[in-house]
């Protein structure tokens, strides 16, 4: 069946697509509140095009570990083309050998993080991430229920707090940042154990920070002040004492109720490699849902 | 080639390129904008074909890209975007070839058509991610990327669709 060029013809057909775009709007503008009848082909998308990601980033994994900041690579460049030419093979072996260091002393510092907090964890690894076209802050592991991933679990990486699971197909996961505008994670502050709530503020850019409000307008957070999570009921989907940020300038508008501080999280969010799942806390650990449940 | 046959080959295309897109262009971001590798296929759609072959191949490869994960978005608005992106572009492209500069163009249009009413689409859901100033940020830097990288993917993928073109238009 050829394509013709008939407007009319067209005009339907755009209509009909633009119709049927809609539609899948409309069945999945719930999303974010409640399930929605598209979660099941979003999970079936998962599941197949997660391995393809899974594959495509082991792939060209050599290439884009390369310290990805194109500003950096361009003034070296210009100092450095002369040297480079003669150099380049060595340069490959030294970087791919950077990567493979840098990434022994993250699972290193992971290795320390789940030890020292008796956390049950699982080593995963960032395999796609959003764009800033799509105006969120969500990536894919590659850890999925067949690993004891879960929806809501927390996922941390070796210098703190990186988001939490919103969905688990086999093999993969989708994992909201907090510095999602989405997301809000409990905080404590750590000098005066205050409570509070982190935002996060959407900025698309690499700038990322997070938005404190405390829940005792009384409390002035201090600059230099470091924010852990204050845990959820059952550790989901945050579990407690994970270390968030740390505060680096403090608002108070006399309009506002609560004193509201910028925290900079500890995680470099566009550098995201190795992560890890939070699946369960070790049995001794000391904490008020684990001591006063009545789990079997 | 049948017709079964093609529709797996641009079925293929598009996945490979949504694939690229979040795997491991993610990783060339330039403060988190990633090239629209698919609108670039959606555009080349409609300089090959035209209007409503475009407009298909717009509505599946938004689909993947609003499914794939880590997509968290609405589904359909990528879909919606890519629709008018193909449709739009098929009906103002000059007939016979289109010039160099008339396809980079043709890029930077779609790539601002393309985010904006995604964009768009998320200020009237209420998106909280979106806001004017993000997507005042966002919507250049996506036009710039996505002409910085026309030159390498344009090409690759006008050949593919010439190649998939039926013989009986020739």
């Amino acid at each position: 069946m050829p394509m013709t060029d008939d407007p009319r013809r067209s005009r339907t057909v755009v209509g009909l697509l633009v119709l049927a775009s809609i539609t899948v709007l409309t069945l999945d503008a719930r999303h974010d509140s409640s399930s929605s009848p598209v979660d099941a082909l979003r999970t079936a998308v998962g599941s197949v095009l997660g391995p393809v990601e899974k594959s495509a980033a082991a792939a060209l994994q050599p290439v884009t570990s390369l310290p990805d900041r194109f500003g950096d690579v361009h003034d070296l460049r210009l100092d450095n083309q002369r040297l480079q030419a003669t150099n380049r093979d060595l340069h490959r072996r030294l970087n791919v050998a950077d990567v493979i260091a840098h990434r022994a002393s993250e699972v290193n510092g992971l290795a320390r993080f789940a030890d020292t907090s008796r956390l049950q964890v699982v080593a995963a690894q960032v395999i796609a991430m959003g764009s800033a076209q799509s105006f969120s802050r969500t990536v894919t592991i590659d850890a999925g229920t067949a690993d004891g991933v879960r929806t809501d679990l927390t996922v941390v990486d070796a210098d703190g707090l990186v988001g939490r699971v919103l969905e688990a197909t086999r093999s993969t996961a989708t994992v909201l940042l907090i510095v999602d505008a989405k997301s809000t994670v409990g905080g404590r502050l750590g000098d005066s154990m205050e409570l509070g709530f982190l935002d996060g503020d959407g900025d698309v850019g690499n700038t990322s920070s997070l938005g404190l409000s405390l829940v005792d307008h009384t409390v002035t957070p201090r600059v230099g002040d470091s924010v852990v999570t204050w845990g959820s009921r059952g550790s989901t989907p945050y579990v407690a004492d994970v270390p968030v940020g740390k505060v680096t300038s403090v608002h108070s508008s006399p309009a506002e109720l609560t004193q509201t501080a910028q925290v900079d999280p500890y995680v470099d969010f566009s550098s995201l490699d190795l992560v890890a799942v939070v699946t369960g806390t070790s049995p001794g650990r000391s904490g008020p849902d684990l001591a006063a449940g009545n789990a079997p | 080639m049948t017709r079964i046959a093609r529709l797996v080959v641009v079925a293929a295309l598009i996945v490979v390129t949504v694939t690229v897109q979040v795997s491991i262009f993610s990783h060339f971001s330039l403060s988190g904008v990633v090239p629209d590798l698919a609108l670039i296929v959606v555009i080349a759609a409609a300089l090959v074909r035209g209007p409503d072959y475009a407009a298909a191949v717009g509505f599946a490869a938004g689909l993947v890209l609003d499914l794939a994960p880590p997509a968290d978005h609405t589904a359909g608005r990528w879909a919606l975007s890519l629709v008018l992106v193909g449709y739009l572009t098929g009906l103002t492209k000059p007939d016979g070839e289109t010039s160099v500069p008339g396809k980079v163009t043709m890029v930077a249009a779609g790539a601002f058509i393309g985010t904006s009413v995604f964009a768009l689409t998320g200020l009237v859901l209420g998106d909280p991610g979106v806001t004017v100033g993000s997507a005042l940020q966002v919507v250049p830097r996506a036009v710039v990327y996505d002409v910085v990288v026309t030159p390498v993917w344009l090409p690759l993928v006008l050949l593919l669709f010439r190649r998939l073109q039926p013989a009986e238009r020739w």
